[in-house]
């Protein structure tokens, strides 16, 4: 069963130069979540400060009971073995072949054999589409492969935590829904508590339990899936539709002319809310909800044509009609 | 305000630095594997330089000091003086310049580009401290390397010396082999070994701290190189002075 992790008033700066100001949330254990923000905002400082790998300012990260920015390094070392990360260009060692990396933190960590270690990295190695690769170098591989070597890695631990950068860019659009549908089956075998950043609107709107948004040294929002796809909020509606009008320009804020010139442009409808991702067995994930579960509750009424297909609006990601009209009905 | 700060900011870092490595010291499992192969690396990219280096350094005193004992009309101490000169100094400085231009260069090279790959962080993520895992070893093999390179320099210098004393400039060899005690003695040579694994240590950990703060990219890492090199020179002549200096002050002369 997953951990939560519980963040309160999280404050980063390097230097002068502020990262993000009193982010507050909770990460519910066993959930998939997901963290969105325009380049540069600090979403692979979030995750790596989430980790421990980066002092806060201010603030605490409740793990277990324990807050993370104020433990010994000792203690510090026990907590990340809770933790599997990926990091945005996978982190590989460079001196090592794939399966020495995969094999690394088996062969630091546990006690097992060489053959009950190799038999591990090669299921994982299978699981994200490696098999026949072991023997390369991470220099002479492509980036999307260094990406999932790396997921690899941090999978042969079965961490309570996933914390995941970036696991799209790089990667193809048929190896990501492949890789979205592996988040979802791996939840659901697991149960570990998933942080995925991503900028890839179709998985955003269909993979994760919760997401959240980073906004101008900010958090602007963090709920569940539905709340977010149903939001008239201008930031996150301008993001979740990857749409120019709004309040975020190209280089993050609009300037006051900019906003005043599409004052009079109506924002076009909201689209329709897709059904989550199942898995691919049909078996429910412990943490997955309802469709249409936390609008009802809310008095929310979602976009018309909501939860009747996965791919409301978005392409390359498996069409569940039956579903939908099921779950309406 | 950040010009002040700055500087002293970076030293208590690195003194940090040097007091985890320190501590983690006795920490096992020791990386032997690790420790051998890094011995390896930094004596292949330190030992031609350093015998290159040395011989025309062993003429270079030996002139000088064939020339200014003949001015004095010493000349029967024209070994001693190049012996002296040779290990006393000599030899633990072209040890310093190799070690921290050939070794530190390499292992802050190595380090930052790990560093910017975030492999650093991957391991931290993994449980594994690289200070234990990367450094330890690097600073005990640099210390190794930087002792048995100084010896290699002593031995190439003083025969560099003799050849052209003896061969180039006519002198007579039995003068020159017989004055080798009459001013030096075996506490120099053990000062000079001293210096020398004093050298290694700090050229290592300067480049581990350099190495390991690397950021901003490729660029990133080559002026990590370039900082950790100069560095490393200016801290190396200091230690080499105040080891000097308490070594007149501690041990008796010859006279
Ligand atoms: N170690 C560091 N020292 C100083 N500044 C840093 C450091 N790491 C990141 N930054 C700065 O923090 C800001 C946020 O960086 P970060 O990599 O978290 O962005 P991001 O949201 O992950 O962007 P992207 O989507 O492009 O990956 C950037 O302006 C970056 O320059
Ligand atoms: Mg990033």
């Amino acid at each position: 069963m997953g951990v939560s992790i519980e963040v309160r008033g999280l404050t980063k700066s390097f230097g002068s130069q502020k990262i993000w100001n009193d982010v507050t949330l909770t990460l519910p254990a066993g959930e998939i979540s997901v963290m969105l923000g325009p380049s540069g905002t600090g979403k692979s400082v979030f995750l790596k400060t989430l980790v421990g790998l980066l002092k806060p300012d201010e603030g605490q990260i409740i793990i277990e009971g324990q807050d993370l920015v104020t433990l010994k390094e000792g203690d510090l070392y026990e907590v990340r073995k809770l933790f599997g990360v990926l990091f945005q260009d996978g982190a590989l060692f460079g001196s090592m072949n794939l399966y020495d990396n995969v094999a690394f933190p088996l062969r630091e960590h546990t006690r097992k054999s060489e053959s009950d270690i190799r038999n591990i990295v090669l299921e994982k190695m299978d699981l994200v589409g490696l098999s026949g690769a072991e023997d390369k170098l991470p220099g002479e591989i492509s980036g999307g492969m260094r990406k999932r070597a790396g997921l690899a890695r941090a999978l042969v631990l079965d961490p309570e935590i996933l914390l995941i950068d970036e696991p799209d860019s790089g990667l193809d659009p048929v190896r990501t829904s492949y890789i979205n549908q592996l988040f979802i089956d791996l939840n659901a075998q697991i149960d570990a508590t998933f942080l995925i950043v991503t900028h890839d609107i179709n998985s955003t709107r269909t993979v994760p339990d919760n997401i959240g948004l980073l906004y101008h040294k900010h958090l602007a929002m963090f709920g569940p899936r539905e709340m977010l796809l149903s939001s008239e909020e201008p930031v996150v509606r301008q993001f979740l539709n990857a749409q120019t009008v709004g309040p975020i320009g190209m280089s993050e804020e609009k300037d006051a002319d900019e906003l005043a010139a599409e004052s009079g442009k109506e924002l076009p409808p909201l689209p329709p809310i897709p059904l989550q991702l199942g898995t691919s067995d049909g078996t429910p994930r412990r943490a997955e909800k309802p469709a249409g579960e936390w609008c009802r509750a809310n008095g929310i009424v979602p976009p018309p044509g909501s939860f009747l297909s996965g791919n409301a609006g978005v392409p390359g990601v498996p069409q569940n009609v039956e579903a939908g009209r099921a779950a309406l009905s | 305000m950040n010009l002040l700060t700055s500087p002293i900011k970076q030293a208590g870092a690195l003194f940090a630095l040097a007091l985890d490595v320190l501590r983690a010291l006795p920490k096992r499992p020791f990386q032997t594997k690790e420790f051998i192969q890094q011995c390896w690396f930094i004596a292949s990219v330190t030992i031609v330089p350093t015998a290159l280096v040395s011989i025309p350094f062993g003429a270079v005193i030996a002139l000088q000091l064939g020339t200014l004992t003949r001015q004095l009309g010493a000349q029967s101490f024209t070994g001693a003086a190049s012996v002296l000169a040779v290990v006393r100094e000599a030899s633990p400085i072209v040890t310093a310049l190799l070690i921290a231009g050939a070794g530190g260069s390499a292992i802050c090279a190595d380090l930052g580009s790990r560093k910017i790959r975030e492999e650093i962080d991957a391991m931290e993520v993994l449980g594994i401290s690289p200070i234990q895992r990367l450094v330890v070893p690097r600073v005990l093999a640099a210390m190794l390397v930087s002792l048995l390179l100084n010896g290699l320099v002593s031995v190439v210098g003083v025969a560099g010396g003799y050849f052209f004393n003896v061969v180039i400039q006519g002198g007579t060899p039995g003068a020159y082999l017989a004055s080798f005690t009459a001013l030096a003695q075996l506490a120099d040579l053990w000062t000079s070994e001293i210096k020398a694994v004093l050298f290694g240590m700090v050229a290592a950990i300067v480049a581990s701290y350099k190495g390991l703060t690397a950021g901003g990219g490729p660029k990133g890492v080559g002026d990590a190189v370039n900082q950790a090199v100069v560095i490393t020179f200016m801290l190396l002549f200091v230690i080499n002075f105040v080891v000097s200096a308490i070594y007149f002050q501690v041990v008796p002369q010859k006279v």
